[in-house]
């Protein structure tokens, strides 16, 4: 589905040049959910915005079902973090779901249609006469994941994107990832800082080193069924890959016993 | 309750006004009554069929109107593209703007006789005076406000591979909105005053003209009555302006008390 090799960028030239990734190779299969984690500065977002085709890496090569990427691929679709200035705050709830659909060669009441379907999957099928200034937060970017899900793209991007609410919400709303995933088989590729978060959501969780980013870890998710905030965060495989994940971020050597 | 709290001072001024101009005693400054019987019997003595409006106000008023309004929507049209245009491209901005600030710097009312020269009497010159006029507002805050539209707004544009016209009219020209109404509204202002210039020099009709027509019979309650008439225009086209700005850009003001 998505392949990545010997991805490298550098920001700037000479002795000011600053290299955010040195090299990266990842490949996710389709379907899957891989949490890119790191610590600040890692060059995560670097990562996502040259796979969305924002950025022109400086090295290395992204295959996106095997098409190269070079500029924003076709069927892709980004939720960033921040949702406020993502959304646009002229155009109505409805309106900013629907808008990028005109592509997609529907009509305005099938564009209508898709955009009421996305968010009665987010559950705000009555906020869509709302502005998204009328909203909260939490409520916002439920609307920014919509006007994804609306897109139906093959590739989802989400750039840290439950980090900027509260706790409860940002609870709903892995929940809320981990159940429309479900529906559309996408694949997802989510960068997060919060270690808790990336193993609770992932089937897969990358770790990116200190800068110039490299990968650090590379851990499957074993746990079982259906994710629960209370139980599957009381696992022992939520305990040890917590654990685990932790190590990596920090830059410290993988445990023997885990590295199995 | 609230007009009342706002235009109390307005009367006061005008007694002030009265009670000095009738102490003084000076030929150049009647006072507002005098000037209020000159202008109803200028503007509103006319017959029924005419809404008891003069000739005088058929013949002035609507020339100067129409050239107030065709030169600053002219302006507008053309401040807002051109603007977009520049603010939307760094180097057809480096390039455009010393020549912007060259051109803006030029007193309008200095052009008239190049105007007059070139497209000779009549509409066209006082037309081209006003839009050469107004056009800077609208130009420069279009030019600002295009080029500080979100970037998180152009990447999420740029993501779902919005056309090029849903990015113009969907993305750019609505971020840039509060920009050109502040803009427009300075432009509407400026139309008034040019809307006079234009006509003192270069017109046979038009309130300017009258006014012009008046100094120069030495009739200064016709003088006052039209430097009032043009006070309440340019207040009334403010009002309405505010009206609408409020209107279209409700979503503006909403979203920025709630962020």
């Amino acid at each position: 589905m998505l392949e990545i090799s010997n991805l490298s960028h550098t920001y700037g030239s000479g002795p000011s040049a600053h290299t955010a990734l040195g090299g990266i190779d990842l490949s996710v299969a389709e379907g899957e959910l891989v949490c890119i984690v790191g610590p600040s500065g890692c060059g995560k977002s670097t990562l996502l915005r040259s796979v969305a085709g924002l950025i022109t890496p400086t090295g290395g090569r992204i295959l996106l079902k095997g098409v190269p990427v070079n500029q924003t691929p076709d069927d892709l679709a980004v939720v960033f973090q921040d949702y406020s200035r993502s959304l646009f705050p002229w155009m109505s709830v409805a309106d900013n779901v629907s808008l990028p659909l005109r592509r997609r060669g529907q009509d305005k009441r099938q564009r209508r249609e898709s955009a009421m379907d996305a968010l009665e999957q987010v559950g705000l099928a009555d906020a869509a006469a709302k502005y998204p200034w009328q909203l909260s937060g939490g409520m916002q970017q439920r609307v920014s994941i919509a006007r994804a899900l609306a897109y139906r793209p093959s590739l989802l991007l989400m750039d840290e994107p439950f980090g900027s609410v509260d706790a409860q919400t940002r609870e709903d709303l892995e929940d809320l990832t981990l159940r429309v995933r479900g529906h559309h088989n996408m694949t997802i590729l989510l960068i997060t800082h919060d270690i808790d978060e990336s193993v609770y959501v992932g089937d897969r969780v990358v770790v990116l080193s200190k800068s110039p980013g490299g990968i650090a870890g590379d851990l499957r998710v074993g746990l079982p069924g259906p994710r629960d905030q209370i139980t599957t965060r009381e696992h022992p495989e939520f305990v040890r890959l917590r654990a685990e994940v932790g190590r990596l971020v920090r830059g410290m050597r993988s445990h023997p016993a885990a590295a199995s | 309750m609230r007009v009342i709290a706002r235009l109390w001072l307005v009367p006061v001024v005008v007694l002030l006004w009265e009670l000095v101009t009738r102490l003084s005693d000076s030929g150049f400054f009647p006072p507002p009554s005098v000037i209020a019987v000159t202008m109803r019997e200028m503007w509103l003595t006319g017959p029924a069929s005419q809404l008891w409006l003069t000739d005088l106000v058929l013949e002035n008023f609507p020339p100067s109107l129409a050239r107030l309004f065709a030169g600053w929507a002219l302006a507008g049209v053309a401040g807002i593209a051109l603007g977009i245009m520049i603010g939307r491209s760094r180097a057809l901005s480096r390039f455009v703007d010393p020549l912007i600030h060259f051109g803006r710097a030029i007193p309008p009312p200095m052009l008239l006789p190049f105007f007059i020269a070139v497209l000779s009497l009549g509409a066209q010159t006082q037309l081209a005076t006003i839009v050469f006029g107004v056009i800077w507002p609208v130009l420069l805050n279009t030019i600002d406000g295009a080029r500080a539209v979100d970037r998180q707004h152009i990447e999420t544009a740029r993501v779902f591979r919005l056309s090029r016209s849903q990015r113009l009219w969907r993305v750019i020209l609505p971020s840039a909105l509060p920009k050109i109404f502040a803009g427009l509204r300075l432009s509407l202002s400026l139309a008034l005053i040019l809307m006079v210039i234009s006509e003192l020099v270069a017109s046979t009709s038009g309130i300017g003209y009258q006014l012009l027509r008046a100094q120069r019979d030495f009739d200064l309650p016709a003088v006052w009555g039209t430097i009032v008439l043009l006070g309440v225009l340019g207040y009334l086209l403010n009002s309405v302006f505010l009206a609408a700005e409020r209107r279209v850009l409700s979503w503006h003001r909403a979203a920025k008390q709630t962020t």
